[in-house]
């Protein structure tokens, strides 16, 4: 997985002390008897390019939905800016959207689809015709100012839909699956050029996807859904190497669980037993781990190296290769442990020509590094 | 399968009949029910009348044998043209069609609008009593109006009853008492169209609006309304072109000086026992009518390319 921004950026949600764009305080919605959204309190601040991330029917829409006031809180409280906006009709507010479906006005041309926010500000026409080819610009559609929707491709379409959301300079701007409808070629390519408008714009974007590729290449910080709460906050980096529960550790890339329970906790260093491992397994956490305490272990597959000989050591695992998968830059390895437990290890195929050092049916031994995986307790 | 085995089969295809028989099939009935009879009439219009049955002179006669003579009489065209009489009629007609549009889209717009944005469950009901009068006789609902409206009947009751009035109110037998016969007869034909295109429009373009600053009631003006025009159009045409050439409504409640065309062509062909000017003027009515239908055609095709 790339990651577009330089890990150097600032990270104003380090910075407490400022006052978020957007703060969302326990809001709850619920539909009937549904909780679309079961008290979520989130801070989203200046400049970022948050992503709210989930399986569908996670509740991701629906708040963002909120934001945009499409729907109203059964309770909690929204801020923008430090005004509370809860109750305040989504034409009053500094916020705009992209829709999923784009919305574009099908009996308005491409320069009136996007003129049409400004005209309801009353703005004088030179300043709005000012505006609209600036915006055009910026998203590379100049040529197409006097076409009709129906006569747009989907790509068209897509920029169209964001040119109009950007021209009213909102101070933040919501996006519903903006890549949605787009081929896997040129949703890539539309990433990047999200990324670099958001950065040259400096408006806060908070979007929503379920593409968790998506998620982690163009986000600051990723929020990460799961029936209508938060399973955890945090920079994309953060969010694949320290998953904070199970659900987010198997949401995010792929991971092995293991379970088991705690021997000791020294030194920031956990020993914990696991039956479905065969070993003992050696942890680096910081939080206090009582004794026998149930946990799971989560390993990422690239991060399980083979070894030449099985060692007794901590971390280390045995088994035999069930099955491969080439994917051309990686292989997947299935290996199954004398307890039954399958896990995944990747391997990068270094070489084009070199003959396959593993094969179906080989016995191979694996083990990692302590500071390579974490411990999960949720 | 090869080239030309595929080209053979496809030639095979194009020459069985299905095809051609389900697409054939309205052109059929238009010919026979509309072309075929208004080939008649414009017959009868280049006729000279006679006393006699038919009330007509064929304009193509076999004097002898082998000899043909045609006589055309365009003499009910030029008199169509000359009589202020016949003017004045179609434009009596036009000035009730239009003015009757107009209220039915007054007061249609809304109804269609409101079953449109009704709960999914309440709309069938809602139009079935849109459709419900359909049930009764048209003539039988006209007849009611009559006692609804004349000088001692429910309304003029009902008003003096409440001391809004003390002399009753001349309605019946005036234009008042044609519109409002006009305007309750066709207003169906108005919702219905209208509601069909109002239900169809995409929710999220509303939310755009209202997300680029749009207040309500101007969501309604930049959006509903402009994307209702298909709708706005096909109902206007099917109450404006009928009610051009109404006959019932005017001559039940109408009075003397309600000139419309339909009631001259029923005097025309029944009083008058003038065949030949009543298809005359027939014919110029269809003329008439055909080209703001073309135009509604031209109008729907494009916006329903748009909506694709």
């Amino acid at each position: 997985m790339t990651q577009i921004r330089p890990a150097s950026s600032e990270q104003p949600w380090a910075a407490p002390e400022e006052e978020p764009i957007v703060r969302i305080d326990k809001v709850t919605k619920t539909f009937g008897s549904t909780y679309a959204v079961d008290e979520i309190s989130l801070n989203i601040h200046r400049g970022e390019f948050f992503s709210l991330l989930g399986a569908s029917g996670c509740g991701k829409t629906t708040l963002l939905r909120m934001l945009g006031g499409f729907e109203t809180p059964t309770s909690g409280r929204i801020y923008i800016d430090g005004q509370d906006v809860t109750d305040v009709p989504p034409y009053l507010r500094p916020i705009n959207m992209m829709f999923q479906s784009y919305a574009l006005f099908p009996h308005m041309n491409v320069a009136q689809n996007i003129a049409f926010g400004l005209k309801q500000e009353r703005m004088p026409s030179a300043l709005i015709r000012e505006r609209v080819a600036e915006v055009m610009a910026l998203v590379q559609i100049e040529k197409l100012a006097t076409r009709k929707p129906h006569q747009l491709s989907g790509g068209q379409r897509q920029r169209v839909a964001l040119a109009r959301a950007l021209a009213k300079q909102p101070k933040i701007l919501l996006l519903d699956e903006p890549l949605g409808a787009l081929d896997k070629k040129l949703r890539e390519h539309t990433q990047f050029e999200l990324v670099n408008i958001q950065e040259r714009l400096g408006i806060t974007f908070i979007i929503v996807t379920h593409d968790q590729e998506e998620a982690m290449t163009m986000s600051s910080r990723i929020a990460l859904m799961h029936d209508g709460r938060i399973e955890q906050v945090d920079a994309p980096r953060r969010m694949y190497e320290f998953p904070a529960t199970r659900y987010a550790a198997s949401f995010i890339g792929s991971v092995n669980l293991f379970n088991g329970h705690v021997v000791s906790h020294e030194n920031d260093m956990v020993l914990i037993h696991s039956e479905e491992a065969g070993s003992d397994l050696l942890v680096h956490h910081s939080q206090p781990l009582n004794p026998g305490m149930e946990v799971t272990v989560a390993i990422r597959p690239e991060k399980i190296a083979v070894r030449d000989h099985h060692g007794d050591d901590p971390n280390s695992i045995h088994g035999i290769i069930q099955e491969i998968a080439y994917l051309g830059d990686v292989s997947i390895y299935h290996v199954e442990l004398p307890s039954g437990k399958r896990v995944q290890f990747t391997q990068s195929n270094v070489l084009a020509l070199a003959e396959q050092p593993l094969t179906w049916g080989q016995e191979v031994a694996l083990n990692w590094n302590a500071y390579s995986c974490g411990v999960l307790t949720q | 399968m090869n080239g030309w085995l595929l080209q053979l089969n496809n030639r095979i295809r194009a020459l069985l009949p299905g095809k051609g028989l389900i697409v054939g099939a309205p052109w059929f009935w238009l010919a026979l029910f509309f072309v075929l009879p208004f080939l008649f009439v414009l017959k009868i219009s280049l006729a000279e009348p006679q006393l006699a049955q038919p009330p007509y002179q064929d304009w193509i006669r076999e004097i002898e044998d082998g000899l043909i003579t045609i006589k055309l009489n365009f003499g009910n065209y030029a008199m169509l043209w000359e009589d202020e009489l016949y003017r004045d009629a179609l434009w009596g007609s036009f000035e009730i069609a239009a003015i009757s549009t107009f209220f039915c889209l007054l007061i249609g717009y809304p109804m269609a609008y409101a079953i449109a944005l009704a709960p999914t469950h309440w709309r069938m009901p809602l139009l079935m009593l849109v459709i419900l009068p359909f049930w009764t006789s048209f003539l039988i609902r006209v007849y009611a109006w009559i006692g609804i409206l004349k000088n001692n009947g429910l309304l003029n009751h009902f008003l003096m009853s409440i001391g809004l009035i003390d002399q009753p109110l001349e309605i019946l037998h005036t234009p008042t008492a044609v519109y409002i016969g006009v305007v309750y007869s066709y207003l169906p034909f108005l919702v219905l169209p209208l509601y069909a295109t109002l239900v169809r429009l995409d929710n999220t373009l509303l939310e755009a609006a209202a997300d680029l600053g749009a207040r309500p009631w101007k969501q309604f003006l930049t959006i509903t309304l402009p994307q209702s025009v298909p709708g706005i159009l096909a109902g206007s045409m099917l109450v404006f072109i009928p009610v051009m050439g109404e006959f019932v409504i005017p001559d039940l409640l109408g009075g003397p000086d309600t000139l419309m065309i339909g009631k001259l062509m029923w005097t025309e062909f029944f009083s008058n026992k003038d065949w030949p000017l009543a298809s005359a003027l027939a014919s110029v009515l269809l003329v008439v009518l055909i080209i703001p239908f073309v135009l509604m055609r031209h109008y729907e095709q494009k916006a329903a390319e748009e909506l694709k």
